[in-house]
């Protein structure tokens, strides 16, 4: 693909700490490679705003090859920016030409609270894994990976489901901002795998109480979640979530 | 678990909105056959609606029918104090919202509508009890009909009287638009409440939602505006 540079007019969140008014300021960015990605523009910008003496805008990142999750940025009112099952540290210029303008937001529901700019606190994930997101082990020699057979159809959908990177995403597209594709994500993957077995009621039903007491909201198969997943859940755990929770719920006592 | 804890948390409250949706998927499949018997007038004019006002006698005559149109209201009241909370819950799980929205870019925009597309129902459901259901069942002010001997409510007449109004014609197009809508989303979406995850059988149940919105809605607006431009009766 042909090299190309561009200036953009960037539109952004600026928000000091979770309790002050955020609001919007407008930057213009000049020289961008199209070879760029989407962060390393934000570096730019941010080192010329640390000549200038001003503040740098907040934003998270860590692995930027997507599979941390952490890069959470609402572009131009999509999660991750325009490409399909794409992270934003993933996202690069070449999606972009000379002269647009792109608005970046926070993820933007009450269980994320911003932290500063475009920063959010997404540890109500972390409280809905510890709440039953693992399996118990026995110690001793480490099991042959081959000693359980599993059926294949099993093995691929509980592999699908693992690849959730906990990114939240799903939270920021839906309209309810509900955590399900997530929570789907994490209970099918165990669900699904004879490993999962001892804890399978108790997980669903912890799990979905500790999502419930974040102020998640809930779900309407809206489908938006799974439009903009980059890792392509599929929204189909959200019923089989479902059904695990009604199983448990009705039965146990 | 007890009980209410199931029945208060997220997934419990859907599980009761999916029940309550489908027993009113399977009241409308009763209602729109029962109705459609007004069209028997177009084979044989003389008809006059003798056999829709026998089966709607026949809806009135039984106490297993009676019972069940009981627990029609509660199910009806059931799905509409449910899905209030639940939009007035979902809506309130974020505060500041977005500059720009991600739309239909990434769902359809009935299935958004979902609370919306409902409260048109329940205004469209006053206005239609108020013309029916309370004439036939509480007032008793419809005129009386005479088949072999059996004296009954001639509610086809009363169909024809209401349905020759134009903003009576108007309202009951809103509903039936309203309802297709809430159906189109509404039917596929239920299924997946109450657990049905196999993607064989969801994507049936999409094709078969559209397909059975679009039926539903159709022959019930068709039979207002069947009467008002005289086709019928
Ligand atoms: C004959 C009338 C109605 C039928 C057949 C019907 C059917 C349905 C069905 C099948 C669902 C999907 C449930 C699910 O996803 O689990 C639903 C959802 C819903 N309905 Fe109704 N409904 C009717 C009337 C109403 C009325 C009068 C309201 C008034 C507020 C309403 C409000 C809602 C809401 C808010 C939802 C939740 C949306 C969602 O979860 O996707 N409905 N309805
Ligand atoms: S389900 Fe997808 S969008 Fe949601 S947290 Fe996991 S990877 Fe991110
Ligand atoms: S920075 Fe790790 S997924 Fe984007």
């Amino acid at each position: 693909m042909e090299h190309y540079t561009m200036n953009l007019t960037l539109k952004v969140w600026r928000q000091k700490n979770s309790q002050e008014k955020g609001r919007f300021e407008t930057y213009q960015v000049k020289n961008i490679s199209s070879e760029m990605s989407f962060l390393e523009m934000f570096d730019v910008l941010n080192e010329e705003l640390i000549r200038e003496g001003k503040e740098p805008i907040a934003f998270d990142h860590d692995c930027r090859e997507g599979i941390c999750g952490m890069c959470s940025m609402y572009i131009n009112g999509k999660p991750h920016g325009p490409w399909h099952a794409n992270t934003t540290c993933q996202l690069h210029m070449r999606a972009y030409k000379d002269g647009d303008t792109i608005v970046v937001e926070p993820w933007r529901a009450n269980a994320f609270p911003v932290v500063k700019d475009l920063v959010v606190d997404r540890s109500s994930f972390d409280r809905i894994i510890q709440a039953g997101g693992y399996i118990s082990v026995n110690t001793g020699n480490a099991v042959d990976a081959n000693a359980i057979p599993i059926e294949k159809d099993k093995a691929d959908n509980a592999f699908a489901a693992a690849a959730c990177i906990g990114c939240g995403a799903c939270v920021a597209a839906c309209k309810n901002s509900s955590a399900m594709l997530f929570l789907s994500a994490k209970v099918s993957h165990l669900a699904l795998l004879p490993q999962g077995g001892p804890e399978r009621k108790g997980r669903v039903l912890n799990m979905v109480a500790q999502m419930d007491r974040e102020g998640f909201g809930a779900c309407t198969n809206t489908g938006a979640c799974e439009a903009v997943c980059p890792k392509e859940i599929s929204i189909t755990n959200i019923a089989r979530l479902n059904a695990e929770y009604i199983g448990a719920g009705l039965v146990v006592e | 678990m007890q009980w209410s804890e199931f029945f208060t948390s997220s997934v419990g409250k859907k599980f009761v909105m999916g029940l309550t949706g489908l027993f009113l998927i399977s009241f409308l499949v009763i209602h729109v056959g029962i109705n459609a018997t007004i069209f028997a007038d177009l084979v044989d004019p003389d008809e006059n609606g003798a056999m829709f006002n026998k089966a709607a006698h026949f809806m009135g005559s039984t106490v297993l029918i009676r019972i069940l149109e009981i627990g029609l209201f509660a199910g009806i009241i059931l799905h509409i104090v449910q899905g209030y909370m639940l939009e007035a819950k979902n809506r309130s799980a974020r505060s500041v919202g977005y500059a720009v929205n991600l739309g239909n870019r990434g769902s359809k925009w009935y299935s958004r509508a979902m609370g919306l597309l409902g409260t048109i129902i329940l205004l469209f459901l006053i206005i239609h009890m108020a013309h029916f259901w309370v004439k036939a069942r509480i007032t008793h002010t419809l005129a009386p009909v005479t088949y072999n001997g059996v004296e009954m409510h001639d509610m086809f007449s009363e169909m024809k009287a209401v349905f020759s109004e134009g903003w009576v014609i108007a309202v009951y197009l809103l509903g039936c638009i309203s309802l297709g809508y809430h159906l189109a989303h509404g039917f596929q979406s239920a299924f997946r409440t109450v657990g049905v995850h196999n993607n064989k059988y969801n994507s049936l149940l999409v094709n078969l939602g559209y397909g059975f919105s679009i039926l539903v809605s159709l022959l019930f607006a068709l039979m207002p505006v069947a009467m008002y431009f005289g086709w019928v009766g």
